[in-house]
């Protein structure tokens, strides 16, 4: 197999030349210019404006607030996890679905998820809030957030593991049914584990993907990270500050599943040798897709 | 199913909202993210840098957060927009991230060759960029562009919870006066449908038009 150069690499493989190296230092120097230029203009910004006074900043070093903020955090992840656990069954079911068979079936789980993947999830988590409650529903709003997620990543997933699926040799389930393995038994053993790893990748960036739009609780009233750190920002007057404080937690753990993608990624294609993941409509996925029909 | 019928013209309005929040959001988007791309290839390091911080920073925060940071934070460094136009410019940035992954994958997916023939030729990076490598990696990516361009009408609908009267906006406010969210938010749902399918199917047309055959 061909080394691949990394997605980072720049594309200019030649060695510079003496003329092109200064031309690049004096590019550099321009740009860090440039660059420290803009940061002190917003730091004289945010100065002139008493945004660094300690009294904006000091609410969120004192323990209580802090746990404030964090405990909203943990509902959050928690959101998150269930949402993910009910999508992924979801998504099993919808890929068997879409690639049973039967007819009816077929056309059923297709609908569900070409209908879902096409809505806004904002749009998915009000209607389980205000539509739900409406019709006599006693539901929570941290039930309605995770009913709105795993129903959107249900559908999602559902595409990530079809696309699993079909990615597998024919060969697979040919053998599996030669060794005298039924639907569900070959399945189980042979198609499902190997497909799931094969999107492990796909499956953790649409993770991040979750965690991020869990953020939308805010807008149904759940008492989540965000609506703390909003209720923090009204009290203390620090908005800025606040939000930004979540902002890097949300960087800091998606950063590190981001990391995990690519690791799978990469020991994937490793072993398997690189295949692109086709599965539309996903912002996330669009670019984990182009890298890999780019690598391959 | 009246609810829709009798507002109709609410719906038009907010759809054209809608359309609106995509179209220039993703027309900035693209132009950023062409740039950012350009960054992150280019052979100067604190370019590089500051494309990577622009990227990971904004797509590994929530839009949400991104929303109410601008709305209730920035006007207190007395940078203030209308809702529209906030929305339009926190869209444009978010979107530029995954506009710049993309178009810098299509650049790493052309071959080597084009750039050091154009190179051999003596043209500066600048020019290989633009006009050797950039035509063809943007050729490559239509799909997953128009990946992004359907996430960024669903994206739009976030823009509702700083008060703009998009599509969820009204659904959620005619759901509230009516007290029939049902039936409101049945017809967001197919305003969406309407504007999502076309796009979809224009992007599939493109990426057919301009594909190049090897």
């Amino acid at each position: 197999m061909k080394a691949r150069a990394p997605v980072t690499a720049s594309f200019l493989g030649d060695q510079l030349g003496p003329r092109g190296r200064r031309r690049v230092r004096a590019a550099s120097v321009v740009s860090i210019l440039a660059i420290v230029a803009i940061l002190v203009v917003a730091a004289n910004r945010l100065g002139d404006k008493g945004q660094f006074a300690d009294n904006l900043w000091r609410p969120l070093r004192q323990w209580s607030v802090l746990n404030f903020l964090l405990s909203g955090l943990v509902l959050t992840l928690k959101a998150a996890a269930v949402a993910m656990v009910i999508a992924m069954a979801i998504g099993i079911v919808m890929a068997l679905g879409r690639l049973a068979k039967n007819r009816p079936i077929r056309w059923v789980s297709g609908a569900y998820v070409e209908f879902f993947r096409a809505m806004p999830l904002i749009l998915l988590i009000l209607f389980c809030w205000l539509g739900l409650r409406q019709q006599g529903l006693d539901i929570s709003p941290f039930q309605a957030l995770v009913l709105g997620l795993s129903v959107y990543n249900g559908a999602v997933l559902g595409e990530i593991f079809r696309a699993g699926v079909l990615s597998l040799d024919r060969g697979q389930s040919e053998a599996a049914s030669a060794l005298g393995l039924g639907y569900w038994q070959s399945m189980r053993a042979v198609i499902l584990p190997q497909a799931a790893r094969r999107m492990a990748p796909a499956i953790v960036s649409q993770l991040v993907t979750l965690l991020k739009d869990t953020s939308l609780g805010y807008v149904i009233n759940v008492d989540d990270a965000l609506r703390r750190a909003r209720d923090t920002g009204t009290f203390y007057g620090n908005h800025l500050q606040a939000f930004a404080l979540m902002a890097l937690c949300y960087i800091l753990i998606n950063l590190a599943l981001s990391r995990l993608a690519n690791y799978l990624e990469v020991r994937q294609q490793r072993r398997l040798g690189a295949q692109r993941i086709d599965v539309g409509g996903v912002e996330d996925l669009a670019v984990v897709g182009a890298q890999a029909s780019v690598q391959a | 199913m009246d609810v829709v019928l009798d507002n109709l013209d609410d719906y038009l309005e907010a759809m054209r909202t809608t359309a609106i929040l995509t179209v220039v959001s993703f027309a900035v988007a693209m132009a950023i993210g062409v740039v950012i791309a350009t960054f992150r290839v280019s052979p100067v390091p604190p370019l590089r840098l500051a494309g990577t911080v622009w990227v990971e920073a904004l797509r590994n925060t929530p839009l949400a957060v991104l929303f109410l940071l601008f709305f209730f934070g920035l006007p207190k460094v007395g940078i203030l927009y209308s809702p529209l136009v906030s929305s339009l410019i926190i869209l444009s940035m978010y979107t530029s991230t995954y506009v710049a992954e993309t178009v810098r994958a299509g650049i790493n997916s052309v071959s080597r060759g084009q750039a050091e023939a154009a190179r051999s030729l003596g043209l500066t990076f600048v020019q290989v960029l633009a006009g050797i490598v950039m035509p063809q990696a943007l050729r490559t990516v239509v799909a997953p562009l128009g990946s992004v361009l359907i996430a960024l009408i669903k994206n739009s609908g976030i823009a509702s919870t700083i008060a703009v009267m998009d599509l969820t906006g009204l659904a959620r406010a005619l759901g509230d006066s009516t007290a029939q969210p049902v039936a409101t938010f049945a017809g967001a749902a197919v305003g969406y449908l309407i504007l999502a399918l076309p796009a979809g199917w224009g992007v599939g047309v493109l990426e057919r038009r301009v594909a190049i055959k090897r």
